[in-house]
Order: C-alpha cells, then structure tokens, then sequence
C-alpha cells in the first residue's frame, strides 16, 4: 500500500530523520495508486494501474547539498538513502542559491481528498468506458476518451522542526465524439477531486452533441471576430499568463512582466473586470495548503481589477530582493459573471463559439503571443443564434490582448485544476483557416 | 502541458526544467552508472517467470521487458552549477493477450514473486477487457531471434566521463557566451542510456544497449532600454551518439550563409555559444519581415521539425485510424488517399524515408520493443504517399504481414505502442550547395533552428518560427530578419518544394520529447534532411504592441 496516514508517515520520517548527521536535512515521503482506461474506435485500447512511493533525502552542509530517493522503507533502506545524500552533499559545488530549510509552520487543513474518489474499481472505469461507448454507438458517432483517477499522500518534514502533511484525490475525463461520416468533432474535459461530482452520461452527452452540430462546417473568412470562448478554450491561453508572473525573470528584464529596470507590479495590464487569484483552500478546485519548500500557501491576488498585484518569489529570490516571499500558485481562478453560455450567445450579433484551442505554442515571450487553432466545435453565431458549424481557425493572439479586449464575463467553470469563466472577447485575431475536422 | 503540472514545477522556483516523469527515476552516486546491473543469463531466467506464468495462465501471447534507464543531467546557469543529477529506474513490464484483448502490468520487484504478480494482474486485465474488446488481437508473424544483442555504435561512454569535465565544458560555454555580450546563460547535458532486456513467447531474448546525448543552451540578449529581450537556442541536435558528439571536429562543420556556423555530427558548444550571443544582440536591431509570400531555404535544424510534425505524425497508422483522436489527433492522409496509388504528398522530389537503423541517429535500435528486427523503408517516393508506420498487431489493416518494427515504449511501467521512428527527406541527387540555393533565390528568406510550432489535429494546417532568419534578396543575404512565420497546409507545402541540396549538407534534427498516448509517454526521434527550398510560402509578421 503506498499511501501512508499522517502518523505513519511522521513516524517513518523521524526514523529516517534519526540518522542524520548532516547540518541539515529535508525529507520528502509521498506515494499515490492510480487506474486508467483508454478507449478508441468505440472499444477499450488499454488500461493500467499504478503504484509509486519514494522518500527523498536532501541533505546539507552549509551551502553545499545532495539528494537521494529510495522506495523500500526498512530500517537498512533508511539509513542508506540519508547515509547516501550526505556522501553526494560532501562532493557538490556549494550551491550560491542554497537557502536553509524552513522552521515549523502553522497550515490550514486541504480539502482535496475524497475518499469515494479513492475507492473507484477497475469495474467503475470499465462502466464510464461503457456508458460513453454506447452512448456514442447510439448516435452514429464513435468514441474516444481516458480516465485516470488518482489518489496520493504528500509529506515534507525537516531537521529545523517543520511538518506538513497532505492527501488528495483526482478523476481526470476526456472524451472526443467523430461522427461516422468523419465531418464532426466534439470534446469535453471533465476534472473533480470528488468522483460523485462526475456524471460520465453528462459528459458524453455534451461531445456527442457538438460531434452531431459540428457536421459539414462552412469555411468563413479568417480575420477578427468576437469570439464566445468556452472555459476549456479559455485556459488555454491563460496558462500563458500563469507562467509569466514569476518576479525572478521579470526583474532579470526576461518576461512580459518586465518593465525598463523594473517591472509592471502594481500596473494595470488588462480590462478592469479581469481579477485572478489563487486559493487553496477553495472547495471547489482545492489543493495542497504548503510547497514543496514547505511555504504555507495562502489566498493570493494576482490581477485584481485588470492591475498586476503580486508577482512570486522563491525563498531564494524574495532573500535576494528583500522582498516579501510569495509562493507561486497551486490553481488559478479568474472571477466570472452571471451570464450563462446561451446568454453570451444570445447578446452576440455576430461571432464565433470556440470549444477549445489546440497545440498552443509561445510565439513571441516578450508580447505572451501564442499560435494554435480551434477544435472539436466552432460555430458560427448571428443574431443570438447558433447558425452553422464553421471550419477550424488557426489564431495568433496574446492573452494580455485578449484581456483588454474582453467583452462581457460568464459563469466560472472548472478546467483542469482552475476555475475559468466563459468570456466574450472583440477581435479576436484568427490568422487562417484549417480543414482539421 | 497542463497546469497543475506547471503550478507544480513553478513551486520549485523559478527557471525549474519540467522533465517528463520518464526522464526521472531514482537518484544515485554517479559510480552507480557504472554498477552493470543484473546479468543476462538473470534477466533470462525472470523473463521466462513471466512468459511461462502467462502460458499458464492462458494468455496467447506474452511479452517481457527488463528495463535499467540510467540518466544523467548537469544544469548550470552564467558561472553556477544549479544541479547535477544522476538516476535510475529498474523494473519490468509484462504484456500479454488473453481471450483476444491486450493486457500490461509492470513492477519494480524484479524476482520470482513479484513478477508472478505482475503477470497475473496482467491477464486479468485482459480478461476484464475483453467483454467490451469488439475484434480480437492480430499480431503479424515475426521471425524467433533466440539470443541476440545490440549496443549504440559509441566511441565515448559518458558514464566513463567525469562530472567535472562535463561542467567545465558547459561553465566554458556559458562564459563564451557571457564574454560575447549575453545578459544570460542557461546551459544543460542531457545523456541516457537504455539497458532493455526483451524476451517474447515467440522465442526472442534480445539484449540492448541504447545511448542518446542531448547539449543545448539558451542565450538571452536584453536591451532595458528599448524593453526588448531575444533570445537565441543552441544548434546542436540530441543525437544517437556517446559523449564523442562534443568533440567540436572541424570536418563535422557546415558553413551556411553570411558565414553561419552549423554542426553535423560533431559540436562545438563554445563556439555555438559564442555565436548565441552575438546572434542574440543582433536579434534586438533585426529588421521587422513585411509580411507576403517568400521562397523559403530551410536548414536541417529548422526543417526537421517540420517534417517531423507534416509527415512523421501524419503517417502513424494508429493516429489514421482513430486511436489516438482524444490526444494528438488523427490524420488528413486516410486510407482511401494511401490505397488509391497516386496521392501526391509532395513534388516530385520529395522522397521521405522512414529507418529504425541510420547511424547516429535517436531513433536507431536493433530490435524494436516487440522484439521485431528494425529496418528502413519508403513513406513518400517520388511525391506519392506509399506507406505508413505500423507495428505487429496493425500492419493486417493495411494488407501488410510484416510489422515495420517501430514500437516503443518510454520504460518499463508503460506499454508499448506504436512510435515515430526516424524519418528523413532524401537529400537531392545533382550537386547542389545552399549557397548555390541563395544565388538563385529572388525574394527569400533563410530559416536556421528550430522555433514556436503548431499544427492542427489532423495536420493539414501549420505554422512554424525559427531560431536565425535571413532576409535573400537577389540572390544574396541582404541581413537579419526577425518576427518572422510561415503558414502553410502540409500537402501544398511539399509540392511546393522545388530544389533540395545535396548529401554534403545533410544533418539531423531531433527530439528527447515527442509526446503520444494516454497516459502520455515520449520518444526520442530524429529527421534528417539537406537544406530544402519552397516556393511562394505565405509569411506572418509576428511583432505585437502590448
């Protein structure tokens, strides 16, 4: 079994933590069992189950550090891998960015485990592989998805006193619906901590339906168009953005965040409705409440009304810069409206209804421009109406654009770990067409 | 990549490198790398364990891989060393077939129990499958090899290189670099070996012994006044090779235009890094491209990517056929394109070779990972589609009864499944130089290294940046462009290609992470070609105010 609870985790690491002789020594133990399926062409292709466990040893003398793992727990095993990294500590190079570990911190307790998540069968994946065949089967379409639910145990504990624990669940679905013409494309994406929130017909349904709308699309003009993105299309390009808040490259005059000498803190970059933040202890995408330095992690603002209020630092760098120390953040959630997705497209005169943006790549880091193209259901929408399917675009934007550009915000919902509103954007910048179905 | 992977990484702090879990394992002494591991006469006996466990237990067909993936990394940044790491991962895979339908179960318990075990689960999960398995398994017959082995023809192993040389090679490099007048300097050395051991019911045990080497840097040039930065990638190529790829020979050197510096198959990182860096500040006062249509000459290390992406991906036979339709997609050449006989994928010229076996490069192994003999064989001939990418149990669909010997697996606790083998445009026959290209190019522009790419789902559509651009005007260089991308539809584009260099210029391009597969696994590839030239492609400006 690789999950441990938090008193046989503790104890197994003040075992290891016992034979240290080093000036200090941070221990990380984790483990996590997880099942999958995969299907195609309407039938199961694989299926698998995993089990992983390793404790990690870093120990050090004064700036020098060395690491070693290892995933048999007996007392020789322990004294080995403690023994091993203050061998490899003894011959590094000191490390100029080493910073010593963290005392004892106080952290809130996660919400991100599940047991009913923790207890799915290789029957239940079978079933959701099932319900979402048939279903499919039933409309001339044919199905292709994965499923993976996870659960796992994290634990960090060090010479200085510090102790921190954690547990999580994860189901991940995705599903693409091709009608048997091969004409139509529809996708959904579908991730909770708490299995009971996933309805596998539900979410079959919604691929199976944008498959069906999606036939024999129209070629449109590439150009600029106000764009509907749906949650999934959105999050795309706001991973971008995710990845640009680190103060480190912003000061080094290497980021979008970078501004002459200094940096955009404190500036407004995108339209005033646009706030993002980060909280772990939000129910509805929650995560660890500490890092893996051990940082109790807290709510933190990073766009509040379209102006840049934090940037993150590792220990290394807040020490550096004397700044305060900010951890980067475990999930990313953008505030929404209260407009449904047909109410966005009732309020639009014209424009396009992007399911998702595929293969997603930087172009330019300066600007945060990125290149990919829509997929698995565009529509084209006049009057408040849905009127016909339209052929894939290939886009080229930025999201600090597009968040100037921002039209009207709808109801959030949760993609991939982060919690995304549907939003309407004014043009949007589509660059060619694609005759991808 | 997914975010909650990225949040993560970040949380490690800045600048962390995000590795595919493959490319990790267990960290060890650096003398480790040298311990042999388990014998063969060892490996043997524990495959048959898992082979007669199956048989017993009724599968039809099993199949048993004993993997040691040894890695060793060295990170470093300007004048520091930030990490050097040196893992292991030791285990074994067992997939069988029982009542029609595929299973797979893996342990890092390598003795008698432990795979027993695994074998079991394995069976199991066959049968649990096969109630909603639609047609049973066939597997194309494969000849029984006996006992047979295969090593990566190295001059240099690097587990025999000390870390220190290593370092002070890329702390020279990163100084070059620095000395030139780059702002910044990350540079890494990634090196693998593969110890896999394959033993098959149809009476295979074949041993391998697979090394791969990976240099590369970024260097980054930055004007705060301007509140500009650039930033120029290395041009090395991760290669099929020992730790000899760092020797910097001269006689692997190939001259490009305006006196460009490019690398066959040998590297000279301190003069590459050199070069980065006045590159790199050049870059900041490049010309910004007009936008229109140009003709474009495509180096090595830039048209890799390319071919990789419109026709290595394109040719999967899995990805044709709707396997892999939730992930990468599926693909524009269907099968009524390939049997119809006449389907031009590209102009006359254009010959697209897929090979298990060419020297040096990533792709090259003995046996494939179901113990199935590698070879070479045409794609694309004179233009016209005449194959795809197919292993044991898909080859029957296409009419076939020879698997093409190109599955893979990224380790031992993953299955295998059909992978991109190396697959390379055929240089152009007439002597033909890239300086000859740019002598007859009007209006052009030259690409060097790789840069942003993005293809859709099918790979009709795509749009490629690069490392170096250089604007042709009248048949000469006329300077640096920059902001610089062309968008194109795969089959137009290769019947756009109209002159090709000869074999004096060919080199590969390649890749530690070609990603397929749910969950997802990488493969190392690579795609060799000689300058190529295409006509009348449209080119976007990439230059935003924000």
């Amino acid at each position: 079994m690789a999950i441990y609870t938090r008193e046989e985790a503790r104890q197994l690491m003040e075992k290891a933590l016992a034979f240290s002789k080093a000036d200090n020594c941070v221990i990380n133990l984790s483990g996590s069992e997880s099942g999958n399926i995969r299907y195609a062409r309407n039938t199961v292709s694989t299926s698998g189950h995993r089990s992983n466990q390793s404790m990690v040893v870093e120990s050090s003398f004064g700036k020098k550090s060395g690491t070693a793992t290892i995933d048999e727990f007996d007392d020789a095993s322990l004294e080995k891998v403690v023994r091993r990294s203050e061998e490899l500590a003894q011959l590094s190079p000191e490390n100029p960015e080493f910073m010593e570990p963290l005392g004892p911190q106080q952290y809130d307790e996660s919400k991100s485990y599940v047991e009913a998540t923790a207890n799915i069968s290789p029957e239940d994946r079978a079933k959701v592989a099932g319900t979402s065949i048939e279903a499919a089967a039933a409309k001339d379409v044919t199905a292709a998805g994965f499923l993976n639910d996870s659960e796992g145990f994290s634990a960090l504990m060090n010479s200085k006193g510090l102790f921190a624990y954690s547990q999580n669940t994860n189901i991940d679905f995705t599903v693409t619906m091709r009608s048997n013409d091969g004409t139509g494309s529809g996708w959904v994406s579908r991730d909770f901590n708490d299995v009971n929130k996933f309805d596998a017909a539900e979410a079959s349904k919604v691929a199976i339906d944008k498959a069906v709308m999606s036939r024999n699309a129209r070629a449109i003009e590439p150009g600029k168009y106000t764009v509907i993105l749906e949650p999934a299309a959105a999050d795309g390009l706001l991973s971008g953005l995710g990845r640009a808040v680190s103060a480190r490259t912003a000061d080094e005059g290497r980021s979008f965040m970078s501004k002459g000498d200094g940096t955009k803190l404190g500036e407004k970059v995108v339209d005033e409705r646009v706030t993002i933040y980060s909280d772990p202890l939000d129910p509805r995408v929650p995560t660890a409440t500490w890092n893996s330095e051990g940082t109790p992690l807290k709510k933190t603002m990073w766009i509040e009304d379209g102006v840049v209020k934090n940037l993150a630092y590792s220990r290394f760098w807040a020490d550096k810069k004397g700044a305060e120390l900010v951890p980067f953040p475990s999930n990313f959630i953008m505030e929404g409206g209260n407009a449904t997705r047909d109410e966005l497209i009732k309020s639009t005169k014209r424009g396009i209804l992007v399911t998702r943006l595929w293969y997603i790549r930087s172009v330019d880091p300066q600007t945060l421009l990125y290149t990919g193209l829509t997929r698995d259901g565009t529509f084209y929408i006049e009057d408040g109406e849905i009127k016909y399917p339209v052929k894939n675009f290939r886009f080229n934007e930025s999201p600090i654009i597009m968040l100037n550009n921002l039209e009207e915000l709808g109801e959030q919902v949760r993609i991939d770990g982060s919690l995304i509103p549907y939003m309407k954007i004014r043009d949007f910048t589509f660059t060619s067409l694609s005759d991808a179905v | 990549m997914q975010r909650r992977e990225f949040v993560q990484l970040a949380g490690l702090g800045a600048g962390a490198l995000i590795l595919p879990m493959s490319m990790m394992g267990n960290e060890i002494p650096v003398e480790a790398l040298l311990d042999p591991g388990m014998d063969v006469a060892m490996k043997k006996k524990l495959a048959d364990v898992a082979l007669n466990t199956a048989k017993s237990l009724g599968a039809s067909y099993a199949d048993a891989r004993i993997g040691r993936y040894l890695n060793q990394y060295v990170f470093t940044r300007e004048d520091k060393v930030q990490n050097t790491v040196n893992t292991e991962s030791f285990g074994i895979g067992i997939r069988v077939i029982a009542d029609g339908t595929w299973g797979f179960a893996s342990t890092n318990e390598v003795n008698e129990e432990g795979i027993k075990k695994a074998t079991q689960q394995a069976v199991a999960i066959a049968r649990a499958n096969s109630s909603i398995q639609k047609e049973p398994v066939v597997l194309a017959p494969v000849k029984s090899h006996g006992e047979v082995s295969w090593k990566t023809p190295i001059k240099k192993d690097f587990k025999e290189v000390p870390v220190s040389e290593k370092v002070d090679l890329l702390l020279s490099a990163n100084a070059a670099a620095m000395d030139n007048g780059a702002n910044f300097v990350n540079s890494a050395l990634f090196m693998v070996n593969e110890q896999k051991y394959f033993a098959s019911t149809e009476g295979s045990y074949i041993d391998q012994d697979v090394h791969r080497i990976w240099p590369t840097f970024g260097v980054t040039a930055i004007d705060r006044e301007a509140g500009k930065f650039k930033s120029r990638d290395a041009l090395s190529a991760p290669m099929g090779m020992g730790y000899e790829y760092m020797d910097g020979l001269a006689s692997e050197k190939v001259e490009g235009p305006n006196g460009l510096i490019l690398y066959r198959n040998s590297y000279d990182m301190i003069e590459d890094a050199k070069n980065a860096a006045l590159q790199a500040k050049e870059k900041l006062t490049a010309k910004s491209v007009d936008p229109g249509k140009y003709d474009l000459a495509l180096e090595p290390n830039h048209l890799g990517l390319t071919i990789h992406e419109s026709v290595g991906h394109p040719l999967e036979l899995d990805r044709v056929l709707g396997y892999e339709a939730n992930y990468a997609g599926t693909s524009f050449a269907t099968l009524d394109k390939w049997k119809s006989g006449d389907f031009k994928y590209g102009s006359d010229i254009v010959n697209l070779v897929a090979d298990k076996t060419q020297p040096h490069s990533l792709g090259a192994v003995g046996y494939d990972d179901e113990g199935v003999k590698t070879k070479k064989w045409d794609l694309v001939r004179n233009g016209v589609l005449t194959n795809y990418q197919a292993i044991r149990d898909q080859v029957h669909i296409i009419d076939q009864n020879e698997s093409h010997g190109c599955c893979y697996s990224e380790s031992w606790n993953d299955v295998q499944f059909q992978r991109m083998p190396n697959v390379s445009l055929e240089p152009g026959k007439e002597k033909y130089s890239i300086h000859d290209m740019v002598k007859d190019i009007e209006k052009g522009i030259y690409i060097a290294g790789r840069g942003s790419y993005s293809i859709d789902q099918q790979r009709y559509n795509f749009q490629f940046g690069g490392t170096l651009f250089y604007e042709i005007k009248d048949g000469e260089i006329a300077g640096m462009l920059d902001d610089v991308a062309y968008q194109s539809n795969t089959q137009e584009f290769w019947n756009s290609c109209t002159k090709i260099c000869d074999k004096d210029d060919y080199r590969m391009f390649g890749s530690f992470f070609d990603g397929k597969g749910q969950p997802p696994q990488v493969s190392a590839v690579s795609h060799g070609c000689s300058t190529a030239r295409f006509d009348d492609v449209n080119v976007i400006n990439t230059g935003r105010t924000v």
